[in-house]
């Protein structure tokens, strides 16, 4: 097994470092549906982990606990392996967690930079009245954060459609506008929520690349939910696969791929 | 030029004067109502009850001083010092950014993510519970409040239209000032809103909270913010009709003027709010000058309904609110 505090190196070549979040023993319920049963797994420094599960899985709502949308009734979530305390979602994204959502959550009133901009908000420091009479860390901060803005605009080829509002993008577009409001935050770890859902070839190709890209120029951690079989095994490092709330599988792709339980869940089995 | 002409000239002067009013009791709605998609129904009884405090703290009232002397058998009324008018404002300043967070921290916060018409009954009794509250603070005479604002006739406009016109308009310069202030208060909030982080973070709440969330930002922080800047035009707007007619109780009625001014201008839009009250102060008083005569007056009190009533059925989002597109 996997060593805590040492990382490994992965197929390709990549170091992947030490644990940064671990989840231990979470059990989540809705009243009496448990739609999360007891599951601990690690995310480590660098990697990009993958969250797979058939419907209803609970893939979605183990997202949601990490990035505090959801409160466990059990088990502990170490954020640098520290405890962390029970959190509100912004202060999990003020920690450095950012999300993508599978339907979407974009601010449909703004254009593409405005939004890219908001995922800046908490680098912001200076006061009201510094900013009022744009002097100083003001001034700085906005040269700065615009710069990175539109660094992360560059890379994820989007500078065509930076004015543009974004209620008038393509679905595709809007997932990737997404993408980079949560990465110009600069996060320790970016939770991707179904990045691929409802795309089309293309479009899953050019996401997949990016995804890569990502995490290959900034190192992002990254943990993401998919529903895609044949993309989760090409870009993961590591897969956790989960069922009915269970977790039935851990480890590289191809241990997935040889796993008795994951291919039962995924294919079906006769139960008598 | 016609006598007709000039004098409906001055009405439409005096007209847009009486819109900067409506307008910025419009703008608090607006405010809150983009933020949180509540429709504020209390802004007009914020702007009362901001007034009242203002007037309390300058004259040193005692607060509640009538349940004080009922209590105790006492028989205080005042401090006995005066505040000076900039401290005064600041003070209230302070009273309504408390208002806005018990607003926030007992009500609303417990009724996120109810039906629009919950979170508006819900307004609704607090504009009422906030009028009984302001009658026991303050008692509910009407009272007369001076901030050191100019007032009375301009008397430069009216010597130039003289010898213009040979007729001398008459403006106020209290409408001059607040006209000047709204201004102000206008650029002042557009640029707060688009610029600043705490605006950018006010318009990613506005426009969705679960993203604005993602992005690290408390909405009830910004809920709070947003209350308290809805307080800060309150009291401009308290100020203003205050120191023009009094500060009374049937100032939270001009409430009831900002929704055709809402209709008209959208309920979402800052300029909309601004348009909206000039276009229903130019129109009513343009109306009244030139229709008033032939049907007997007094049309000033349904005009600004009945051009709402019109705008609901040809233009429903208002002239600068967001249409509604349903894609199918």
């Amino acid at each position: 097994m996997l060593d805590n505090a040492e990382g490994y190196v992965t197929e390709d070549g990549r170091k992947i470092g030490g644990v940064v979040m671990e989840m231990k023993n979470i059990t989540l319920r809705f009243g009496g549906v448990v739609a999360i049963k007891d599951i601990s797994f690690d995310i480590r420094q660098g990697e990009i982990r993958a969250i797979i599960g058939p419907n209803g899985a609970g893939k979605s709502s183990m997202l949601n606990v990490i990035s505090g949308f959801y409160v466990p009734q059990e088990g502990q979530v170490l954020f640098k392996g520290e405890p962390r305390p029970q959190m509100k979602p912004y202060e999990v994204a003020q920690q450095g967690i950012a999300r993508t959502f599978q339907n979407i959550a974009l601010f449909e009133g703004m254009t593409v930079l405005d939004n890219v901009m908001t995922g800046r908000l908490n680098k912001m420091n200076s006061g009201l009245l510094s900013q009022a009479i744009w002097k100083g860390k003001a001034e700085r901060e906005e040269v700065e954060n615009r710069e990175k803005a539109e660094n992360i605009i560059d890379f994820l080829e989007i500078q065509h459609i930076r004015k543009t509002p974004v209620a008038r993008l393509p679905y595709g577009l809007k997932k990737r506008v997404e993408l980079a409001r949560a990465l110009v935050s600069e996060p320790s770890i970016l939770l991707l929520d179904e990045p691929m859902a409802g795309m089309n070839v293309e479009e899953k190709e050019d996401m997949s690349r990016f995804i890569l890209d990502v995490n290959d120029e900034f190192g992002t951690t990254i943990a993401l939910i998919e529903h895609d079989m044949g993309v989760v095994m090409d870009l993961s490092d590591r897969v956790v696969v989960m069922d009915y709330g269970k977790k039935i599988g851990d480890g590289t792709p191809n241990d997935i791929r040889n796993n008795q339980a994951v291919i039962d869940a995924y294919l079906g089995v006769a139960h008598d | 030029m016609p006598e007709q002409l000039v004098f409906a000239m001055e009405v439409f002067l005096n007209g847009l004067m009486a819109g900067v009013l409506y307008a910025l009791v419009a703008l608090g709605f607006v405010l809150i109502f983009k933020a949180s998609g509540i429709f504020n129904y209390a802004q007009g009884v914020m702007a009362l009850f901001s007034a009242l405090t203002l007037v309390g703290i300058m004259e040193g009232q005692v607060p509640f001083s009538h349940i004080i002397n009922a209590v105790f058998g006492t028989e205080i009324h005042h401090f006995g010092w005066h505040v000076p008018a900039l401290l005064a404002i600041l003070i209230t300043m302070a009273v309504m950014v408390l208002f806005a967070w018990i607003v926030q921290r007992y009500i609303f916060r417990h009724l996120v993510g109810q039906e629009p018409i919950i979170l508006f009954m819900a307004t609704i009794g607090l504009a009422y519970f906030l009028e009984g509250v302001g009658d026991l603070m303050w008692g509910s005479e009407i009272k007369k409040l001076d901030v050191g604002l100019p007032q009375g006739i301009n008397d430069w406009i009216d010597l130039t239209t003289y010898n213009i016109f040979d007729y001398g308009f008459f403006i106020d310069n209290l409408d001059i000032v607040a006209t000047v202030i709204a201004a102000l208060l206008v650029a002042a909030l557009v640029i707060f809103s688009q610029y600043s982080k705490e605006g950018r973070a006010m318009r990613a709440v506005a426009d969705d909270h679960q993203a604005a969330l993602s992005v690290g930002v408390s909405l009830n922080f910004i809920w709070i913010m947003v209350w308290s800047v809805a307080g800060f035009v309150a009291l401009v707007a308290g100020i203003m009709w205050g120191t023009k007619s009094g500060v009374q109780f049937s100032l939270s009625l001009i409430a009831l003027k900002a929704l055709p001014v809402l209709m008209l201008g959208g309920f979402t839009s800052i300029p909309g709010a601004i348009v909206g009250g000039l276009i229903i102060g130019v129109g009513e008083k343009l109306f009244e000058f030139a229709i008033g005569p032939m049907v007997g007056g007094a049309t000033e009190n349904w005009f600004a309904y009945v051009l709402a009533l019109i705008f609901l059925v040809f233009r429903p989002q208002g002239l600068f609110g967001e249409k509604i597109i349903e894609r199918v």
